[in-house]
């Protein structure tokens, strides 16, 4: 028999597509935590209370996960370290000229240097600072760029319906079916990028998920009996969109966004070892992982592991918070 | 079955004719023009206006989406490479079988690892075995292909020396069948990910078949449970990986393009990053729209062998 942890199977994300959207191409492979139970966070429930019982209940259900809140630490941890650090521990980080004159290329751990240097002679700890600064800005505002404007795109897509749907689902069908990489270098090629434009070019290849979801959202929270009967008493259409539809899908919202800064960090650290990431002197965790691998073959270890483990770490955390959130958000369904 | 097939023949295409949409808008979206971006930015105004006259870049848009359109259906004309100095088309087709041996190779190689190990999650569901495979499962998912890659290159190329860092560049993508051992790592590095997706997927799909209402009625006429597990539960758990299969796919050829840049390997994503770097923008448009198709192709195939595995579709008159 399964464990009751197992949900019922549900061939991918079937509960969000109606049958006129393409089960073609997509990018919402489920993540690894959520292959158990997907079909969760559809709110059930009437109009959404604003007092403070629900999340106090789905704050309790989030601290009892240990993991989770051990992955906020972090998450606050490696926010600090990137920039309240640089205060703490000031490094020159800009001018390579200036940072060889105070030391040595590629110099191992010690000597001032507690994790070494890099080839032109900056501080590795103060680089991962520094380069942790972008990694986590264009994450964090990549993550929201891409949930928002998706968000907005799949509420008209479901809320309309008719052709209207079809074709901005279609759009999201075919953009899902791009290989992400190849559609990010086309347009990192075309618009040479700036860290804005970084987080723009993220945003556009990520919007597609949070488009398909919320329109799904949208179309069953439309269909649930309190809404209809907000509609038999005469609610207007304002009053249904912003009491009930939009406070019980931000839920899902806030899920993915978590999610999506985990991914859009690994995305840009993936075009930064392509060698396509935040332009000099500017730098970002790819980018210093590139340069490390260049020299692998010398045996710099410490070009490589720090700031590999910090790419880890910090897609672990939000992927366990965003779990964790999912979960909180399942309980206070259920208790309901 | 037929009336599926159709169907989703349909929706493929409509698909495909979006991307190439999609490839045209970007290619208007070039700052300056497709001029600027193949006569550089020196390009005076006159020789700019007489290659937009030569080219068709003069006409109205719907003219130019035709004439593309036309192009590629007839002539496979996906634009000139200058810094080639070949048609995109033929500096692409040289190196897309390279990249479909490596994406077919670690797609088999993942079902070929994930399936066993799934299957011994559910036989020794809530063991330590499990509990160990989902945390493997857990960190080798947030592992960055290019970490992973780094990795084996520097245990397995550099310390142990067992495995080449990278393919020779003038190998055929035959060599994989020839001299496996220098296409080891990249096919290793592109399935870890889908290992990790791929075994949790068919543990949760094969505890799901173990809930249903046939496995109750084996098990209530006596068959074993070698027989219920292998013989019943198994059979139906692997319909549901082709479907995933499928939808993995754009995401296991993105990976590609990370694995062959790691290991210098000269497919389609090694010749994407280079034309970025050149600026060879007809190439990296073209790269993008081949493998598309390649890749909507490829999940078709998925979703059409998923039609013939799973019988309710085979017989459905639908």
């Amino acid at each position: 028999m399964p464990d009751s942890r197992d949900g019922p199977f549900d061939p991918v994300f079937n509960d969000y597509e109606s049958e006129t959207s393409l089960p073609i191409g997509g990018a919402e492979i489920m993540r690894v935590g959520e292959m158990d139970d997907f079909d969760v966070a559809v709110p059930e429930g009437g109009e959404a209370r604003s007092s403070g019982g629900n999340l106090r209940q789905m704050g309790r259900v989030f601290a009892e996960n240990k993991l989770a809140v051990a992955s906020v630490g972090v998450v606050v941890f490696m926010v600090l370290f990137c920039f309240l650090g640089p205060h703490l521990y000031p490094t020159n980080q800009t001018n390579s000229q200036l940072a060889l004159q105070n030391s040595t290329q590629n110099a191992p751990p010690g000597n001032g240097h507690p994790l070494g240097t890099d080839e032109s002679g900056f501080d590795i700890l103060g680089r991962l600072m520094f380069g942790g600064q972008a990694s986590l800005i264009v994450g964090l505002l990549s993550a929201l760029v891409a949930t928002v404007f998706g968000t907005l795109w799949g509420a008209v897509s479901g809320f309309f319906g008719g052709w209207l749907d079809s074709f901005m689902m279609r759009v999201v069908d075919v953009l899902l079916s791009v290989p992400v990489l190849f559609l990010l270098i086309a347009l990192v090629t075309i618009y040479h990028s700036s860290e804005i434009l970084l987080i723009l070019v993220i945003a556009f290849v990520s919007w597609l998920v949070p488009a398909r979801l919320i329109r799904g959202e949208t179309l069953s929270l439309r269909t649930r009996e309190y809404v209809q009967a907000v509609r038999v008493m005469g609610g207007s259409r304002n009053r249904i969109i912003n009491r009930h539809i939009i406070p019980n899908a931000v839920g899902t919202i806030v899920v993915f966004a978590t999610f999506q800064v985990a991914d859009s960090i690994l995305l840009l650290a993936a075009l930064g070892f392509l060698g396509l990431g935040v332009p000099a002197p500017q730098t970002d965790w790819g980018t210093m992982l590139s340069n490390g691998v260049q020299a692998a073959g010398n045996g710099y270890w410490w070009q490589i592991y720090p700031v590999g483990l910090c790419i880890v770490l910090v897609v672990i955390a939000f992927n366990y918070v965003g779990d964790a959130l999912r979960d909180s958000l399942e309980v206070r369904l259920q208790q309901r | 079955m037929t009336g599926y097939i159709i169907r989703r023949l349909g929706q493929a295409l409509i698909v495909i004719l979006g991307v190439v949409l999609l490839t045209f808008i970007l290619a208007q979206l070039i700052p300056g023009g497709e001029a600027k971006a193949v006569l550089g930015p020196k390009a005076t105004p006159t020789t700019v206006a007489a290659f937009n006259l030569r080219n068709g870049f003069d006409l109205p848009i719907y003219d130019q989406f035709w004439r593309y359109i036309e192009g590629i259906v007839a002539h496979f004309n996906l634009g000139y490479s200058y810094k080639y100095n070949q048609g995109v088309t033929q500096v692409i087709m040289e190196r897309l079988p390279k990249t479909l041996t490596l994406v077919t190779a670690s797609v088999v190689l993942a079902l070929i690892i994930a399936i066993p190990l799934g299957i011994l999650q559910v036989v020794r569901r809530n063991r330590p075995v499990d509990y160990a495979i989902t945390g493997a499962s857990f960190f080798f998912y947030a592992m960055p292909d290019f970490l992973v890659g780094t990795l084996l290159i520097i245990y397995f190329s550099f310390d142990l020396k067992w495995f080449p860092v990278s393919p020779p560049s003038d190998a055929s993508a035959w060599a994989i069948f020839t001299d496996p051992r220098a296409f080891v790592l990249p096919v290793v590095t592109l399935c870890v990910t889908s290992i990790a997706s791929f075994s949790r997927y068919m543990r949760s799909s094969m505890l799901d078949a173990m809930a249903e209402d046939y496995i109750r009625t084996a098990r209530a006429k006596g068959a074993s449970n070698r027989r219920v597990l292998y013989g019943h539960a198994l059979r139906n758990a692997l319909i549901p990986i082709l479907t995933l299969l499928g939808l993995s796919l754009p995401a296991i050829v993105s990976g590609a393009l990370i694995v062959e840049n790691v290991f210098n390997y000269p497919g389609m994503g090694l010749l994407t990053v280079q034309s970025a770097f050149n600026d060879d923008i007809p190439v990296v448009l073209g790269t993008t729209l081949v493998i598309t198709i390649a890749t909507v192709i490829g999940s078709l195939l998925a979703d059409i062998l998923y039609a013939v595995a799973d019988p309710r579709i085979r017989l459905g008159g639908d």
